[in-house]
């Protein structure tokens, strides 16, 4: 019950977050340079008034900013994003149509990052001074400092004509469009791979770091000396006992990370042309298709909001502890 | 802090100098090999960088057939694909990376301090609101954002600088705030405050100094991010058209990289060389600082 309250608390906050989002997005179109019917009217070819007017009466660029926000908040309610400019489609549709490929990459990058990052932190911690530490650490501040677009740029040279082990563009071959449902599933997870990587060497140093010295923590607890007292497998202390409490810090990172996680997003779909939000907030920009753009930022945020509910929720399922605080932090 | 009792040593015993914590993070800080290594190294890039911007050439003339490989007729770095010299690029392209770089991160240090002050000093219905503000800012993908506001102000130095900075000031604040929940509530405050200081001169005088050790080491990390940030948005075509940068070179040339795989390799090189010196003198400053961290 308890639960649940705090389940629609978040809720409503995550609600009145997006609702200032909308109205900031409103404010961005009205603070941009130049007429936004002019630029409409530009792409159609052939500017005259009365085609401007038309345009003004369409968008209700004619009526108040009270009036006009309020129609636009009135819009995005019932799920309304525009009309792109551009691709003379509902933005709704358009980014519809993207979105699953983008949380494809970004969910992929975060487990990838995670189960690379926990594992390198791991075996650095059990000998802090080591060399493999050493390696660790030094593979963490390199990942840390790479441009991605370049690593991934970087990587489809590597893999275009050296090692060509992994197709370097789109999601899709163009042969397995026809094919049972398995094997489109195992291609789209090829092209998946390089992508999902490159964003993954960013967030892999910090989840290396986080759980070194986590890890390095909780091994000195007493608890782990007495398993390991009692002749519990060294693996087993490890992924068992340490671990298991090891990871909480590395959940609250992950959580906060959603946010950058979608923006490295936007350079890497970019560099292997994955048909995802980054790809079409980046040919939209260009196009100066501003519904588009803040069409996606609207979605954006709203998936790092979402994102941050579950990982709240995941935290308070991971330690039982946290539940009776109610959520105050 | 530097309690020394001024008792005249024995004659014969090894005089004990009084040292300031200021000047024992210095000096752990030049014992760190990998942050001296990085100081050098961001140095000897910020010196080319100087060196460019004054005497490097006009980066944008064609020069030479398109794609020459480097060391080839002359070209140490080779030519782009329209036929640019990439050295002078190089050299040129450094100063508004680091420019934007450097104006971003002090903007958004500049905020981020501000914010976190207010909050964590005054506490109360001030953190709440200010922290609702910051958890705001969260939300935006930060590149995104930032890609709207150079979009919608048209591309410069001053526009990218400002929307980098306005997306990045975030985490400043929390970690600000933090530190001023922690040391207002210390005794040396209590005494500010009871001799009726006030909070004005409490905040940045006496707080302010304290909080400074972890500020200075995330303000580095936020140089760093900074210059990732200018460098991702000039290559997706977003910085000032006519300057050349790092990034620009790299995007300008994405679509030829099975042909030619230099002109992209060397400016990201170049890229990736700043910002790792950076965070190597970023974790230096760091354990530094904090000495009970080194054992990590």
């Amino acid at each position: 019950m308890q639960t649940l309250g705090y389940i629609l608390r978040r809720l409503i906050y995550g609600v009145i977050l997006m609702f200032f989002v909308v109205v900031l997005n409103f404010i961005l179109i009205r603070l941009a340079p130049g007429d936004p019917a002019e630029v409409i009217a530009g792409d159609m070819g052939g500017i005259t008034k009365e085609l401007l007017a038309e345009i003004r009466a369409q968008y209700g660029l004619d009526q108040p900013m009270t009036t006009q926000l309020w129609i636009y908040l009135h819009q995005i309610a019932t799920g309304n994003l525009g009309v792109s400019y551009y691709f003379d489609q509902p933005v709704s549709k358009l980014i519809g149509s993207r979105v699953g490929a983008t949380i494809l990459l970004v969910l992929a990058a975060q487990v990838l990052s995670i189960l690379l990052g926990v594992v390198m932190g791991v075996f650095s911690a059990r000998k802090p001074n080591g060399p493999v530490s050493a390696i660790v650490s030094v593979i963490s501040t390199v990942g840390y400092a790479l441009p991605v677009f370049w690593t991934g740029i970087m990587l489809i040279i590597l893999f275009a004509s050296w090692i060509p082990v992994f197709p370097v563009e789109g999601m899709v071959s163009a042969r397995h469009a026809a094919t049972g449902w398995l094997s489109y599933g195992w291609d789209v997870a090829r092209h998946l791979f390089l992508p999902a990587f490159t964003l993954a060497i960013i967030f892999l140093a910090q989840y290396a770091r986080l759980s070194r010295a986590s890890m390095i923590d909780v091994l000195g607890a007493d608890y782990v000396r007495t398993a390991r007292a009692k002749g519990v497998p060294e693996m087993r202390v490890i992924f068992k006992h340490a671990l298991r409490n090891a990871i909480l810090p590395i959940l609250t990172v992950a959580g906060l990370q959603f946010g950058n996680l979608i923006s490295g997003a936007l350079l890497v779909e970019t560099v292997f042309n994955w048909p995802g939000m980054g790809t079409l907030a980046f040919d939209s920009i260009l196009r100066r298709d501003y519904p588009t753009v803040l069409g996606i930022l609207i979605i954006g945020s709203a998936m790092v909001v979402v994102a941050n509910i579950v990982t709240d929720l995941g935290y308070r399922l991971a330690d039982p502890r946290i539940r009776t605080t109610g959520g105050r932090r | 802090m530097s309690a020394t009792q001024h008792s005249t040593p024995a004659p014969d015993a090894p005089v004990v100098e009084a040292v300031s914590p200021l000047s024992e993070a210095f000096r752990m800080f030049r014992r760190n090999r990998p942050a001296m290594a990085g100081t050098v190294v961001f140095l000897i890039l910020l010196a080319i960088v100087i060196y460019g911007a004054l005497y490097g050439g006009d980066p944008f003339e064609i020069v030479w057939a398109p794609q020459t490989p480097p060391g080839e007729d002359g070209f140490v770095f080779g030519t782009d694909y329209l036929g640019r010299n990439l050295l002078t690029g190089l050299l040129t392209g450094g100063a508004p990376t680091m420019v934007v770089g450097a104006s971003a991160a002090a903007l958004s240090i500049v905020i981020g301090i501000t914010i976190g002050a207010f909050a964590g000093y005054f506490g109360g219905w001030v953190d709440t609101l200010l922290m609702r503000v910051t958890e705001f800012f969260q939300v935006l993908p930060a590149l995104l954002f930032a890609m709207v506001l150079v979009t919608l102000f048209s591309p410069s130095l001053l526009t990218s600088s400002f929307a980098i900075g306005i997306v990045m000031w975030p985490q400043t604040a929390r970690l600000t705030r933090a530190e001023f929940l922690k040391i207002r509530e210390l005794e040396y405050v209590t005494a500010a405050r009871a001799i009726g200081a006030r909070d004005r001169r409490i905040m940045w005088r006496v707080i302010l100094p304290n909080a400074l050790p972890p500020l200075i080491v995330s303000a580095t990390l936020t140089v760093g991010v900074a210059i990732l940030f200018e460098a991702g948005l000039s290559f997706l075509g977003l910085g000032d058209p006519n300057t050349m940068s790092w990034g620009m070179m790299i995007g300008a040339n994405r679509e030829y990289i099975l042909d030619a795989w230099w002109p992209v390799t060397f400016p990201g090189i170049a890229i990736f060389l700043t910002v790792f010196s950076v965070s190597l003198i970023g974790d230096g400053l760091n354990d530094a600082f904090n000495p009970k961290m080194r054992e990590r």
